[in-house]
């Protein structure tokens, strides 16, 4: 009967988990493969030669390949910790509210349905030109004294970057914490309260480390896909001015498809991958247990 | 007391407002004629004009894109649901060796960066003369999506009662009857709120469209648009009405199915 049930079950996942092997892990062996090969198109004439490590050599002597992974982590550590400082301010703020939890739903979930590429242009065009809007609020507001051109230097260009990935994302991480906020058991406050805790004192010691396993959920989701941050900068800066705002999957990308280096590209998307997955590995040693042991 | 109840109020007001902001102004903005977009800006709209959309649909041709969109995100949907289910089902529901393992594993290559995989990808649709085809953009698509809606299922799968499954099994009904005959019709909710992620982040999806494709004929919505910006002029008016169409389909489906689509998108996360 076991045996029965087991056949069945290889029977039923083999559809899915085939397409997963032949579209993902196979591909991804293969970018291993060429990152040791010198493979470039533009070039077809020098074959396809194994070349070791020079790849990797290569791009820990590349000075844009360093400044590229620099841009991604400040990008990921500052979106990342607006976006959790005000998801949990945003959920705190949903869990107290009883009136338009819909309209607030509603709006909070639109950015993030939206197309990364759209949600950047619209930020684009915000801080766009000297008389944008943006400029035009904060001249009249007084704290610019005249408008600045924000895409011609990397730290203002940074600006409109980070605020259109906060806008976006920041409903995700408030709708993942305020998931979390409603499976704390109320009769905690009471009892808190009967206590003489203050507001802040049950923030500190009933909510926060009941939160927890949200927050490490929000944080570890977020840093692993600002990791990866590719459509929002493409759209917004191009990675420039120069390559002043380059993530290192924009600059793997120029690699492979503009600059038509296989070899040296997939050196980088290995090194990406291996960064990404350690990680990931971090975020299973945290919670791992608590999501595939939370079975029947 | 008092004081205590307004500051909800007031964080979400602002909330509001600030999500709403840039909608608002890009819809005003696609109805101002071109040469009064950087205009001292009034937040109430003055004279509206219908230039830019008609532009876009005529001189842009942007129901070629729209189209390419919605065959590429539909097959999308349809294959990872198909074959998901079956998957997710066996995953959430039979007890077998190496099931966690294939759990975690699905769930790691969800997570795993798209760009890591650009490189053979493009290789191997160049081979099978793949590149700008449709088939081209739905395979490398399984590699977001599958993962996706097997998690998503699993978890739908998993909130349904097991005695109703098994009372038909005792009834003489085998597993796939009682798969095909009791759990599908009630996993129907779950269902259509994983072919709607499934089909949101699909229709967002942007790397892979924009490395596979050459051409306008095959382009996926956010290409089209991102390539917009031409070397000297930047066609903001158009930028913006493509944004807002862009945007209305999605909108209307979050919009329909907001309460769904917040459960779908924390259960996977937080209950596992």
């Amino acid at each position: 009967m076991e045996k029965e049930e087991a056949r069945l079950a290889w029977a039923l996942v083999l559809p899915a988990v085939g397409a997963i092997l032949l579209v993902a892990l196979f591909p991804l062996v293969w970018t291993a493969w060429e990152s040791v090969h010198l493979h470039n198109l533009q070039m077809p004439w020098l074959g396809r030669p194994f070349v070791g490590l020079a790849n990797y050599i290569e791009a820990l002597r590349d000075p844009r390949f360093w400044g590229a992974l620099g841009h991604t982590a400040f990008f990921a550590v500052t979106s990342v910790g607006l976006e959790l400082v005000l998801g949990l301010w945003l959920a705190l703020a949903m869990n107290r509210a009883f009136r338009g939890r819909g309209l607030v739903r509603a709006a909070i979930l639109i950015p993030w349905a939206i197309p990364t590429v759209v949600s950047a242009l619209l930020w684009r065009f915000l801080f766009e030109g000297q008389s944008g809007v943006v400029n035009a609020v904060l001249v009249r507001l007084g704290v610019l004294r005249e408008p600045l051109v924000w895409f011609i230097e990397a730290n203002t260009a940074w600006v409109p970057v980070i605020l259109s990935d906060v806008w976006k994302t920041t409903p995700f991480v408030a709708l993942l914490l305020l998931a979390g906020l409603q499976n704390i058991d109320a009769s905690l406050y009471e009892a808190a309260r009967i206590d003489g805790a203050s507001a802040w004192r049950q923030f500190r010691f009933v909510t926060l480390p009941l939160l927890k396993p949200a927050i490490l959920v929000a944080l570890i989701f977020r840093t692993l896909d600002a990791f990866r941050v590719f459509d929002l900068i493409y759209a917004l800066t191009g990675g420039g001015p120069g390559s002043s705002t380059e993530p290192i999957a924009l600059y793997t990308f120029n690699a492979l498809l503009q600059n038509l280096r296989f070899g040296y590209g997939s050196a980088l998307s290995v090194i990406v991958f291996g960064i990404t997955f350690g990680l990931a590995l971090v975020y299973i040693k945290l919670i791992g247990a608590e999501l595939t042991g939370a079975r029947r | 007391m008092n004081e205590r109840r307004w500051w909800p109020i007031a964080v979400l007001a602002v909330l509001v407002a600030a999500s709403a902001f840039p909608f608002y102004w890009a819809i005003v903005s696609s109805f101002t004629p071109e040469y009064r977009l950087f205009q001292t800006p009034s937040l109430i709209p003055t004279n509206f004009v219908l230039d830019h959309y008609r532009a876009l649909f005529t001189q842009r041709n942007f129901w070629v894109p729209i189209r390419n969109s919605l065959i590429v995100a539909g097959s999308t949907t349809a294959l990872c649901v198909a074959l998901g289910a079956f998957c997710a089902y066996a995953l959430a529901r039979l007890e077998f060796p190496g099931r966690t393992l294939l759990l975690g594993a699905v769930l790691a290559v969800g997570m795993f960066p798209q760009i890591s995989v650009v490189s053979p990808l493009y290789l191997v649709l160049r081979r099978l003369h793949l590149i700008n085809t449709y088939p081209g953009l739905v395979l490398p698509y399984l590699t977001f999506a599958m993962p996706l809606t097997v998690w998503l299922l699993v978890g739908f799968f998993r909130q349904l009662p097991a005695e109703l499954e098994e009372a038909a099994m005792v009834d003489g009904a085998s597993r796939l009857r009682a798969f095909r005959e009791v759990i599908i019709p009630l996993a129907v909710p779950g269902l259509a709120t994983t072919a709607i992620l499934t089909f949101v982040y699909s229709w967002n999806e942007f790397l892979f469209a924009l490395s596979f494709t050459l051409g306008p004929e095959r382009q996926t919505v956010p290409v089209a648009i991102a390539l917009f910006r031409g070397q000297y002029q930047v066609p903001w008016g158009q930028i913006l009405a493509a944004a807002i169409v862009a945007t209305a389909p999605v909108t209307l489906l979050v919009l329909a199915f907001q309460r769904r689509i917040v459960q779908g998108l924390t259960a996977g996360a937080v209950k596992g």
